[in-house]
């Protein structure tokens, strides 16, 4: 187990420094940020100050292998917006993303799992065409539109919910509402699937021959044997969140890292865009870490 | 008359599927006294298991229907029972082992878990089931019971995984034991272990057992009454002595004619001829475990060399070996002189032509997406110089007529055809190929007996029309008594004895070789109690 984990560690440390190549020389093709910054009247004097001190002024390849050292010592520099440390700009974004993304999944898989599971065990049920019904609607409706329109109907038109912010509880209702929906209907189907095929095997037949009730049959025999495909879709819809959900937060205003990030990308504000995708990077390979531990916990022919 | 414990009364279930109505059982009726071994007797979709279903209520309704009949437990109908009370009864009362235990199993819990769970739905309380659930480890000869209680079904062997259901359906005493095709995917050494172990478990609580089966050796080793299944319905009913000795339906009488290991055996060929493969010192290694180990034989052009063991035996290794499905590590393999461990890419896809397999299941091994034209038409593809594209479906009609299929259902697929014609494909499909020598692994093995009888008379054909070489892997000694002209027994890795049929059969020197023979089922029960007596002198000498 623990040379399975050094090895995953030392493979997503290749991957981080290739990430860091890719970020760092393509979002310096976007253009030098000194005119964005500095007024249209701005001195060439000025200008050139303003280059001196964030090291634009150096070849390219310079500028990489000091950006490089720094980051050994985990400095990411500082936000050439908001002239503090790009790592705290980031980090309180992320805590934010963290929240939402928690908070909407936990909801995502207890419903999906649920519902999934008991429109498995009536297929064709009335209630397993409602469940399908939904789900695929679910899965498939376009979430930025969604998000628009409920704004409409539920802040402008009835005034329940606020628009954007984060300031109470019924600031969180929409925006995780609207995530909700995707992930929901896709993991229910992808739940009711896993489920259909575990309620047909064979120890669950066996399970019925010993008297089992159906309730421990549903949720303790199949769901473990279902639950396998169904995490690893759990951590990729988690993953695309943790990612920063860009449109999302854009529209509701949440100060999460998605919208950091696209407002650092216009700002050309490059240390905070690579921080941003560095903290982003590392949560996804520490939740796909453990999403394989969560796998040899539920399945015990599985060791590393 | 008095109640029998389990008395099924015209029992009818049908199935509704999209393809219309099956009726899968109509009008059956048999019953079962405390201590008796009934066996229901059948081949594959005899509907032989689905009564056994209907009393525990594992038909899923819909599909499945029962149109009419009673199931009476003690008396009472369980078809009129709750869903809750007919829950109670199964565990409890009336319990169940099936075929494949590692499919049976479930995987994520541990075995203490799985049979505790027994107890607990029936109302035991949870402090006491570990300590029964060692008592009834230990009882069914798990070793170590104390440790072994929380290991999963994967850490298993197969015979123990059996072991283990058994354990499992036997915590509650149960007043019936239904056992479906319990040996049916065992070693015959383990078969027989298993059966003993049935039997003494029936003696010591009084239990009725009901065995599923489509094997007359299991029936005559453990039935006291049989009921043969045919179609749906009931053809004959008795003794097991007497149906096997005076079987009255032509049905019985067919199933019984088609049992293996009752013909002549193969005379040996001559040895003046070179010998079309000629293995010596073959090895194959995997890490630390040794697969094969120095394996060394030759088969002659027209001959059939079977090679027999029980699983882990190395005889698949063998076959993939001489393939190059797999790297040997060791030692070389000369066909017509040439050394196929050694060849390169372009000589083995030449000499892959010569040389063809078929594999145990032909429902996987058959595309089902293709037709059959374009299986076995495949050949010429990969293989252009055999045949001009114009004449592929002349010869792919010839080929079918060959195995005896009819040349109009070249343009079906695979599911449309039974287990016995799609063996047949296989056949025609490396036959398309002109090869000198076709392994054969387990290729009968998952057919109806009937249907074994069937494939083997065409493959003998085959043989005398064309001089084909058959290597044949084999577990069933039986067929191998009749098919084969030597015979090849492997254990771990090793070549244990090899010879002409008739001294393997007649006069084994290795003991191994004695103990499979012995543990291996004769149809005819009164045969069969002789050899059991002996087999468990043998056990009791080695201890």
């Amino acid at each position: 187990m623990l040379n399975f984990l050094g090895k995953r560690a030392v493979a997503s440390a290749i991957s981080l420094v290739g990430l860091v190549l890719l970020v760092f020389f393509l979002s310096r093709l976007t253009g030098d940020p000194t005119g964005l910054y500095l007024p249209l009247d701005a001195s060439e004097e000025a200008r050139n100050q303003f280059r001196e001190i964030h090291g634009l002024n150096d070849p390219l390849i310079v500028q990489f292998f000091s950006y490089m050292a720094d980051l050994i010592r985990f400095d990411f520099g500082d936000s050439i917006r908001r002239s503090e440390p790009a790592i705290d700009v980031v980090m309180r974004g992320f805590a934010w993303t963290l929240q939402l993304t928690f908070v909407t999944m936990s909801l995502v898989v207890v419903f999906a799992v649920i519902f999934g599971s008991l429109a498995a065990f009536n297929v064709g049920g009335v209630f397993d065409r409602i469940a399908t019904f939904f789900s695929l609607i679910g899965a498939s409706a376009p979430d930025f539109w969604i998000a628009i329109v409920a704004i409409v109907i539920f802040s402008v038109k009835l005034g329940w919910f606020p628009t954007s912010g984060t300031g109470t509880v019924w600031h969180w209702v929409m925006p995780v509402s609207v995530l909700f929906i995707r992930p929901f209907g896709l993991i229910l189907q992808i739940v009711r699937g896993a489920m259909i095929t575990a309620l047909g095997s064979a120890y669950v037949k066996t399970a019925r021959a010993k008297g089992i009730k159906n309730r421990p049959i549903i949720f303790v025999h199949a769901l473990r044997n279902a639950l396998l495909p169904v995490i690893t879709v759990i951590g990729d819809q988690a993953a695309a969140l943790l990612n920063g959900a860009v449109v999302i937060e854009s529209i509701f205003g949440f100060p999460g890292v998605g919208k950091l990030m696209i407002d650092s990308i216009l700002q050309r504000d490059f240390t905070v865009v690579m921080a941003a995708i560095m903290v982003t990077a590392m949560a996804i390979f520490v939740m796909n870490l453990l999403i394989d531990i969560l796998y040899s916990i539920l399945d015990p022919r599985i060791r590393y | 008359m008095g109640d029998h414990l389990l008395d099924v009364k015209n029992l009818s279930v049908d199935f509704h599927t999209t393809h219309g109505t099956v009726h899968a059982v109509r009008d059956v009726s048999w019953h079962l006294e405390r201590g008796e071994t009934l066996a229901i007797l059948g081949e594959s979709g005899s509907g032989k298991s689905v009564s056994a279903s209907a009393i525990l209520n594992l038909i899923d309704m819909p599909p499945g229907e029962i149109t009419s009949g009673e199931i009476l437990f003690e008396g009472k109908d369980v078809l009129l029972m709750s869903a809750e009370d007919r829950r109670q009864l199964n565990g409890h009362r009336i319990a169940m082992i099936f075929q494949d235990p590692l499919s049976h199993l479930n995987p994520v819990y541990s075995i203490g878990f799985q049979i505790a769970e027994t107890m607990t739905a029936h109302g035991v309380n949870k402090g006491q089931t570990r300590e029964k659930t060692i008592e009834l480890l230990a009882r069914v000869g798990i070793p170590d019971p104390d440790t072994k209680i929380d290991a999963y079904p994967h850490q298993f062997s197969g015979g123990q995984r059996q072991r283990i259901m058994i354990a499992m359906a036997l915590a509650l005493k149960p007043d019936i034991l239904i056992a479906d095709e319990p040996t049916t995917a065992l070693d015959v050494t383990v078969q027989a272990q298993i059966l003993t172990l049935l039997e003494e478990l029936q003696e010591e609580t009084g239990m009725g057992l009901l065995l599923i089966t489509h094997d007359l050796g299991v029936v005559a080793e453990v039935a006291d009454r049989v009921v043969v299944m045919n179609a749906g319905q009931i053809v004959e009913t008795g003794t097991a002595s007497g149906v096997y000795h005076s079987p009255q339906h032509p049905y019985t009488k067919k199933l019984i004619a088609a049992i293996p290991g009752e013909g002549d055996m193969a005379e040996p060929l001559g040895s003046g001829a070179e010998p079309i493969l000629e293995i010596s010192g073959l090895s194959k290694h995997y890490g630390a475990f040794v697969a094969l180990d120095d394996v060394s034989l030759t088969v002659l052009p027209g001959e059939t060399v079977a090679i027999v063991g029980e699983s882990g035996s190395g005889k698949s290794t063998l076959a993939k070996t001489i393939l190059r499905l797999e790297e040997a590590t060791g030692g070389q393999a000369l066909f017509q002189g040439q050394d196929l461990i050694r060849m390169d890419a372009n000589a083995l896809f030449k000499v892959r032509r010569d040389i063809q397999m078929v594999f145990q299941d032909p429902t996987q091994s058959l595309n089902p997406r293709m037709s059959i034209f374009d299986i076995i038409a495949e050949a010429f593809v990969i293989h252009p110089e055999i045949l001009a594209k114009q004449h592929w479906k002349a010869r792919v009609c010839e080929l079918l007529e060959q195995v005896g299929l009819k040349a109009e259902h070249m343009y079906r697929h695979p599911h449309q055809f039974s287990g016995g014609q799609r063996q047949r494909i296989a056949i025609a499909r490396t036959l398309a190929l002109e090869p000198k020598l076709i392994v054969c692994d387990e290729a009968v093995s998952a057919l109806d007996v009937s249907i074994q009888a069937q494939v083997l008379a065409l493959l003998t054909q085959l043989q005398d029309d064309l001089g084909l070489s058959f290597l044949f892997i084999a577990h069933d000694l039986p067929l191998v008594r009749d098919f084969a002209h030597r015979v090849i027994v492997m254990q771990s890795g090793k070549i244990v004895e090899q010879g002409p049929v008739e001294q393997i059969f007649d006069a084994p020197r290795e003991k191994y070789t004695r103990s499979l023979i012995a543990a291996s089922l004769s149809p005819d029960p009164d045969v069969q109690a002789v050899r059991r007596t002996a087999l468990r002198k043998m056990q009791e000498a080695a201890v």
